[in-house]
């Protein structure tokens, strides 16, 4: 099971990776980069690496790309496309999807009794007490030298953005 | 676990002195900044030049209780002490030589030195990283800060292409590098230096993982020192930038970026020596030679400074090859003496340029030696020592570069590199003979004398180089010392 859904995901994130790159829509691309952090999240889950797998969602998926759609939004980059659709495709399309979201839900739940399930592999530090231990004990100087990064990192920012006062 | 096991000790806080007093003293120098009224801030220069000393105290009072730091994060030792030093007099002469530039484009700012103090605190942090995850925080620190020192003058259009030049290909040479640091993780399971070190030894078998590895690490290395085939943005950039940063560039950042070259490559992967020699053999070839060939074609003084920066690279590659105690050594002298001849001659560039920049060709430097003969005559100093004459920093260390070289059987790198050496001599003697030999032109009108900051970099980086040359077994004792092997 676990390699079947590794397989699964990691094309997943192979397929969207691609699409990145071929599509002419930036929108689309953003949207494809979302699909491989998202596949990225699940494989780091399945390795055990929990709070890798949150916080590539929370920050790379959420905030990031926040930013980025931002960014394609201020510089007005691609004409937005409008697709027309049909009037039944508008009415029946949620219900088809919550239908077949059930249907999948029922086959894996029968074809795959729950004992047997996932199982998220044999790296058990992943956990988020693990790694503020490492990163408040062994990788404290790391840890605290970053902020010298970040502080550099607004730094710049300020002073490449400023206007002239004078 | 027992906290207690973790939390550093005395001696640990005393082992990044130098890294503490930049920090605080960039740190207030922005809280100044904001505080003050804009006719009280002339003495940011003085205060970011006390800072510098006092983390050169700093790394020396380090230096008297040398080991590890911070769960093995850093480790204290000669070499890194070396390029701590380095990193830190590379500051002290550039900021001499930006305090007038800056008075001049009308544009001083306490951020100016806040960054420069910032980026040799990271690029002191790579020269005592014992760590892959330190480096890359060092380098970022490091390159973040040159990045937009590049582009500080922000009005200027040329400072705006090279930032953006500069910082593009530099995340992409950071993805290198952190792509290399992920491959090490996965094949030794550790990213600390010794640990990889360990583990490479007494790894059976193929070792073609930890080549593919080594080499993405050096891909990324080699876009900071601008090794040939990554270069192609150094001469924009270095062009482009504000002539006192074009001199920081060319030696600080590249001058840490070498510490941590050899320090990983002579260290964590000397069980495959083997495998990655000959690749830097090929890259050291190749960057002496394009860096000089290119040189010879350029009617711009920074840019043909720019790529003989290139070349010289290629030069300390070499030793980089040699891959042992001597070669390091002569590296590490090297780095010092082309730090000093370089920063002189961008100072004098800068000081030549006048108000934006304007005069920067070859033919703009005709009859300087008329007009301002003190100048000249420290020009032509760092340019011999660039070339490599006797009595000057830069023949000592092409000197110890060829015989480390030639110590460890590299004759073809080291004819070929005399060679270069040979035809590098042409284009800065060009740059001589136009200023001796030609009557003075339009940018020699007028010149305004030079500075008092002005004229202690380029006077203290000329009798930095003129005793490098003479006397250098005070430096080249302690890099010997302190080399790795």
């Amino acid at each position: 099971m676990d390699a079947v859904l590794f397989l699964v995901f990691a094309a997943i994130a192979v397929v969207c990776a691609v699409n990145l790159v071929i599509q002419t829509h930036p929108i689309a691309s953003a949207l494809s980069l979302i699909g491989v952090m998202g596949s990225l999240a699940f494989v780091y889950l399945q390795l055990g690496g929990q709070f890798i797998a949150a916080a590539q969602l929370v920050v790379y998926a959420g905030a990031i790309m926040v930013l980025f759609v931002f960014v394609i939004m201020l510089l007005n980059e691609g004409k937005e496309r409008k697709v027309k659709m049909r009037l039944w495709v508008r009415w029946a399309g949620l219900p088809l999807l919550a239908l077949f979201i059930a249907l999948m839900a029922f086959i894996v739940q029968r074809v795959l009794p729950a004992q047997q399930s996932v199982k998220f592999g044999a790296f058990t530090s992943g956990d988020a007490q693990s790694i503020g231990t490492k990163l408040f004990t062994a990788y404290l100087l790391p840890f605290e030298v970053t902020s010298v990064l970040i502080l550099i990192a607004i730094v710049g920012a300020i002073v490449l953005a400023r206007k002239e006062i004078d | 676990m027992n906290i207690a096991n973790f939390l550093p000790s005395s001696a640990e806080y005393v082992r990044i002195l130098p890294e503490i007093i930049l920090t605080l003293v960039a740190v207030l120098i922005m809280f100044l900044e904001a505080v003050l009224k804009d006719n009280q801030k002339g003495f940011f220069p003085g205060l970011s030049i006390v800072g510098l000393v006092g983390a050169g105290a700093g790394a020396l009072i380090a230096w008297g209780d040398p080991g590890p730091a911070f769960q093995n994060m850093l480790t204290i030792d000669g070499f890194a002490t070396f390029f701590r030093l380095l990193v830190i007099g590379v500051g002290i002469l550039v900021i001499f030589s930006s305090a007038d530039y800056l008075r001049r484009e009308g544009s001083p700012g306490g951020e100016y030195y806040a960054l420069i103090l910032f980026s040799i605190a990271g690029q002191s942090i790579m020269a005592s990283a014992n760590e892959l995850i330190m480096i890359f925080i060092g380098l970022e620190i490091s390159s973040i800060a040159s990045y937009i020192l590049a582009g500080y003058l922000r009005t200027d259009s040329r400072n705006n292409e090279s930032a953006l030049k500069y910082f593009l290909l530099g995340s992409f040479a950071t993805a290198f590098l952190l792509y290399g640091v992920a491959w090490i993780y996965g094949i030794t399971g550790s990213t600390n230096l010794s640990l990889i070190h360990q583990s490479l030894a007494s790894a059976s078998g193929s070792t073609a993982l930890a080549t593919a590895a080594a080499a993405l690490l050096f891909v990324g290395f080699a876009f900071k020192i601008s090794a040939v085939p990554f270069q192609t943005w150094a001469p924009d950039v270095y062009q482009g930038a504000p002539a006192p940063v074009t001199a920081f560039l060319t030696v600080g950042p590249k001058a840490a970026a070498f510490a941590i070259l050899l320090r990983v490559f002579l260290t964590a992967f000397a069980p495959i020596t083997a495998a990655w020699m000959p690749l830097v053999w090929g890259v050291a070839l190749a960057t002496m030679t394009v860096g000089n060939f290119a040189a010879i074609l350029q009617s711009n003084v920074k840019r043909l400074l720019a790529y003989s920066s290139i070349a010289h690279a290629g030069y300390v590659l070499v030793a980089v090859t040699a891959h042992s105690g001597d070669g390091s050594a002569a590296a590490m002298f090297y780095l010092a003496a082309y730090a000093l001849t370089n920063i002189g001659a961008f100072s004098v560039v800068a000081y030549f340029s006048r108000k934006g920049e304007q005069f920067v060709a070859v033919d703009d430097f005709a009859g300087l030696a008329q007009r301002q003969p003190g100048m000249a005559a420290m020009l032509t100093i760092f340019l011999l020592s660039l070339i490599g004459v006797p009595l000057t920093g830069g023949f000592f260390g092409k000197f110890y570069i060829f015989k480390a070289a030639l110590d460890a059987h590299l004759v073809w790198l080291t004819v070929l590199g005399l060679l270069n050496s040979a035809a590098a001599a042409y284009y800065y003697l060009r740059l001589l003979v136009v200023m001796y030999f030609k009557e003075p032109g339009e940018a020699a009108e007028n010149l305004p004398n030079p500075g008092a900051a002005l004229r202690v970099a380029v006077y203290a980086s000329a009798v930095g180089t003129l005793l490098l040359g003479i006397f250098p077994g005070w430096v080249l004792d302690f890099a010997s010392k302190a080399a790795l092997r």
